[in-house]
């Protein structure tokens, strides 16, 4: 079959390449270029800012130019010079309305309404060469960058991938650096190798970004097509070997787990203690919204229920009862109290049907931080002074005082944990919520019962976020009502939807990632929620079953499609197929 | 008579299997609590006929700035059969942008001189831009999810509520705004015995003027008569010529200009706005939504007003008769609190779903 050369539709390379223009124009006006101006990433030129307004161009014009997917029997049509034409417009029109903010923001002041509209924000957009030769600049600039992001499609497919993510890791090395170089030093490689990638705090040396680059793009290469041919071996492995995989995975990971506090240092196991302690969340809430299907938005109820008992048993200092417990002591009294507070959200919203069952538990997030705050409990909780004094943990002699010390704490019960929802999801009860998950009515008809069901998703969660809870008390030592507002359970929410509802890897990843990198990249903590929002826009539309997917919700969720691709088949295969026996 | 003996017997087992016999005693205890608590603080008499009354008064206003939202959340809910959570940062933008245009009015002196031409100048501000967020919403987040499970298109709108707050945060900054107060709006009419303050009687005309304004719309007009079949059901309304997606467009627009509506009023009885103003009263209009019955527009309105005197007057009829101290920080409880009540015990509301029978 003839190759067609693609041909770009006018309409859509105008219309996003304007929608392109405004997301620039809209990341300016919050100040995020602005912010990410001062980081560098590759020294001297390649900085943050910068960075982030090419992608906009960048990423559209990629998107404008990308061809339509190779379909059976329709002629596949390959991308030709109007692809890069596209992009080029693409990223022109962008530039232009990136030019157009320049020039009216510069005669008129908008800054009693956009604040962020600052004269550096003007200056960096024109790259300090005043409004005409900096619009120059930026028309220049957005046309090659479009273009380039349109080229992609010309790169041959083999090499596609390696290229553009080598490209990523090279940003990922530069963001990165106080844990990469942190790493190194760790590994006591340090002193030779951190001077020769790095220059000062001022991100990558460039030949170190060739290096990044050359290395990622040579093991990308390799690994292309790999991954494929693995997850066969593994799928075909009887089950004694795939054990035996299990088992070599399980050691490696519990001895990168000893070793890590002591390689990362003091700031990075903070950093991870309270990803950590968002992990033991999301595995809670993975139960109830992953397994269960049960969307609770006021999880952090729960979280603050574990946090007031433990630092009410045992604070020498909390307001009407103290009986000074240890922590080992209050671990039972904190899971009744959450076995409790799981019970009195479960009842109520047993009827429930999904959404309303999701504005309903937020609802009850909110009243128990009302409550927390309340001067009607202040007796019992403090009030707004929250409860402070709780101890640090300690078994028999030995406390648990450094982040590097709560580490082994955290990641210890984490496992635990993991262990717990696994071997929930391989149980008879895990089975009964996959199968409510799927269809309340017919599970129930197939003798689920579905009361206990709920009542033990719900009980179950609020155990786990409870132990959450507690840990993050001893952590912080003290607690106030505000950390227990809605922001935490979106968080943990966030962690089991972009990591992959109902699975356990993806649950970890979403906390570590989603939960450590805000607190390493101080420049993304003002727009954290923001990010946060629109990953879950994105996901919910590219890939809601998340990126890593437990294998029976990723089909759940893709019904319609694979019923669909049956239908073809069975169309496909109606010739050759055997008569059915009379 | 069979029938009838079984879902007796159903109903007494209901009552001693777990759930049931919780749910009851729920039952019993809300009623209970709320008895005691009202004849507490009524033979207390810790506030005057007067105060009472003003209370009446203050909640009739806030009612119906939850109403205006409400219908919203019903209408999208009738529609799409999904909770629009980003509804409340639609009324938040609203009465965001309106802050800046009564600024520079009140700065050219015209907030005071010509109060109604200001107020309606907002007004137009606050509509627009509340029906133009709406739309962009819409177009961004939800048309590509039409027919996915509802869940996912909850979780969209819970995204797309998190980056408009904080898109809000960035462009304008994180501080609370306070509105301009008018001049002539100060002091009190008195109105049947009632002592009304001025602004709050212009929000409640205003609101009320805006809601029948929708009622017609929605019952006499063609656009109003397709909504209503898109409503019943999507797939014949398609048959029968209607173009359901500019049906759902307008669904958003209008929705989006009543939340305008309740954005400006909003600035003027609290007079303060800053990102976060539209995440309580977004999930409060939703309960009021809820408590007339999902999908139902005159029961939207209803039950924003109800909810408003629950507020209003719940925290010292029922609170301090119970010996609660500080009794109005727990005002945001007793709302949830309506909401969650009534979803167990009325989930159709008080008027009745009017939403289409779901599909397998």
């Amino acid at each position: 079959m003839a190759a067609r050369f693609h041909r770009p539709d006018p309409r859509r390379t105008v219309v996003l390449g304007i929608a392109g223009g405004l997301t620039a124009v809209f990341l300016s006006a919050i100040g995020m270029v602005e912010e990410f101006i001062k980081r560098s990433l590759v020294d001297p030129e390649v900085v943050l800012g910068y960075v982030t307004i090419a992608l906009v161009p960048f990423v559209f014009a990629y998107v404008v130019a990308r061809p339509p997917p190779v379909r059976e029997g329709i002629a596949p049509v390959r991308p030709g010079p109007l692809t890069l034409a596209a992009g080029a417009v693409a990223g022109l029109l962008t530039a232009s309305v990136v030019s157009l903010f320049v020039v009216i923001t510069t005669e008129v002041n908008v800054r009693g309404v956009l604040q962020n509209v600052s004269p550096p924000l003007l200056e960096t957009l024109t790259f300090h060469r005043g409004v005409g030769q900096g619009v120059v600049w930026l028309l220049v600039g957005g046309t090659l960058i479009g273009a380039g992001g349109a080229a992609v499609h010309l790169i041959p497919a083999r090499y596609r991938r390696p290229v553009v993510l080598a490209v990523v890791w090279v940003l990922i090395f530069g963001l990165l650096q106080v844990l990469i170089a942190q790493i190194f030093r760790g590994l006591k490689v340090g002193d030779t190798v951190n001077p020769f990638l790095y220059k000062g705090s001022r991100g990558l040396t460039i030949h170190g970004a060739i290096t990044v680059w050359i290395a990622a793009f040579l093991i990308a290469l390799s690994l292309e097509g790999q991954r494929e041919a693995m997850r066969r071996r593994l799928a075909e492995a009887t089950p004694a070997v795939r054990r035996n995989y299990m088992l070599v995975g399980l050691a490696v990971a519990l001895l990168i787990l000893a070793v890590t506090p002591q390689i990362l240092g003091n700031f990075l196991s903070e950093v991870l203690d309270l990803a950590g302690i968002f992990l033991l969340m999301a595995l809670g809430l993975n139960i109830v919204v992953g397994y269960a299907g049960l969307l609770d938005l006021g999880y952090v109820a729960f979280f603050a229920v574990g946090a007031y008992t433990g630092a009410v048993l045992t604070s020498p200092s909390s307001p009407e009862w103290n009986p000074a417990f240890t922590f080992w002591a209050a671990i039972p009294f904190i899971m009744v109290a959450a076995a409790l507070a799981g019970i009195i959200v479960g009842t109520p919203v047993l009827r429930m049907r999904g959404d309303y069952l999701a504005i309903v538990t937020l609802g009850f997030g909110e009243i128990a931080r009302i409550l927390f705050l309340s001067d009607a409990l202040k007796p019992y909780f403090g009030g707004a002074q929250g409860i402070i004094r709780v101890p640090n943990i300690s078994i028999g002699p030995v406390e648990f005082v450094t982040s590097q010390d709560f580490f082994y704490i955290i990641y210890a019960l984490a496992i635990v944990l993991i262990y717990v929802s696994w071997a929930l999801q391989h149980s008879r009860v895990g089975r009964a919520w996959m199968a409510m998950r799927e269809d309340e009515t017919v599970a129930e008809v197939m003798g689920v019962n579905i009361v206990a069901a709920k009542l033990q998703a719900f009980i179950i969660g609020a155990i786990l976020a409870s132990l959450g809870g507690a840990l993050f008390a001893h952590k912080i030592g003290s607690i106030f009502p505000h950390s227990f507002n809605i922001v935490v359970s979106i968080t943990v929410l966030m962690c089991v939807i972009v990591g992959g509802m109902g699975s356990i890897p993806g649950v970890i990843l979403g906390a570590i990632v989603l939960v450590g990198a805000p607190e390493l990249l101080r420049e993304f903590s003002e727009f954290k929620f923001l990010l946060y929002g629109a990953l879950l826009i994105f996901m919910m539309q590219m890939k809601p079953e998340g990126l890593i997917p437990s294998r029976q919700r990723a089909q759940e969720l893709h019904q319609d499609e694979a019923a669909q691709d049956a239908w073809l088949r069975r169309e496909a295969l109606g010739d050759t197929e055997p008569e059915p026996a009379k | 008579m069979s029938d009838y003996g079984a879902a007796l017997r159903r109903r007494g087992l209901e009552l001693f299997s777990f759930t049931g016999g919780f749910l009851w005693a729920v039952r019993i205890a809300a009623v209970v609590v709320v008895i005691w608590g009202a004849v507490g603080s009524l033979t207390e008499g810790r506030l005057t006929f007067d105060q009472w009354k003003n209370l009446v008064v203050f909640g009739l206003a806030q009612g119906s700035v939850y109403a205006l939202i409400a219908l919203g959340y019903t209408m999208v809910y009738g529609v799409l059969r999904f909770i629009n959570f980003a509804h409340g940062e639609v009324f938040m933008s609203g009465a965001m942008i309106g802050f800046f245009a009564a600024r520079e009015l009140n700065q050219h002196g015209l907030w005071s001189d010509r109060p109604v031409l200001g107020i309606l100048i907002v007004l137009l501000v606050c509509m627009t831009t509340s029906t133009t967020v709406a739309l962009i919403v819409e177009r961004v987040a939800y048309r590509p999810l039409r027919q996915r499970p509802r869940l996912i298109l909850l979780i969209t709108a819970i995204g797309a509520s998190f980056v408009l707050q904080y898109a809000f945060r960035g462009l304008f900054g994180a501080g609370v705004k306070s509105y301009p107060s008018i001049e002539a709006l100060q002091g009190s009419w008195r109105i049947l015995g009632f002592n009304v303050i001025k602004t709050q009687g212009v929000v409640i005309l205003i609101a009320f003027g805006m809601m029948a304004l929708l009622y017609t719309f929605v019952e006499r007009t063609r656009t109003g008569r397709a909504m209503r079949a898109v409503a019943e059901d999507q797939e014949t309304a398609e048959l029968m010529g209607i173009n359901v997606d500019r049906t759902i467009v307008t669904v958003f627009a209008v929705g989006g200009a009543m939340a305008g509506v309740a954005g400006l009023l909003w600035g003027l009885v609290f007079q303060q706005v800053f990102f976060f103003t539209g995440f309580l009263p977004g999930i409060k209009a939703f309960a009021s939504a809820v408590l007339g019955g999902i999908g139902n527009i005159p029961g939207a309105m209803l039950g924003g007003l109800v909810l408003g005197q629950t507020e209003s007057l719940g925290p010292s009829l029922v609170l301090s008769g119970l010996g609660v101290p500080s009794a109005h920080q727990l005002k945001d409880v007793i709302a949830f609190l309506v909401l969650v009540l009534v979803l167990v015990f009325r989930p159709t509301g008080l008027l009745g779903e009017r939403v289409a029978e779901e599909r397998a």
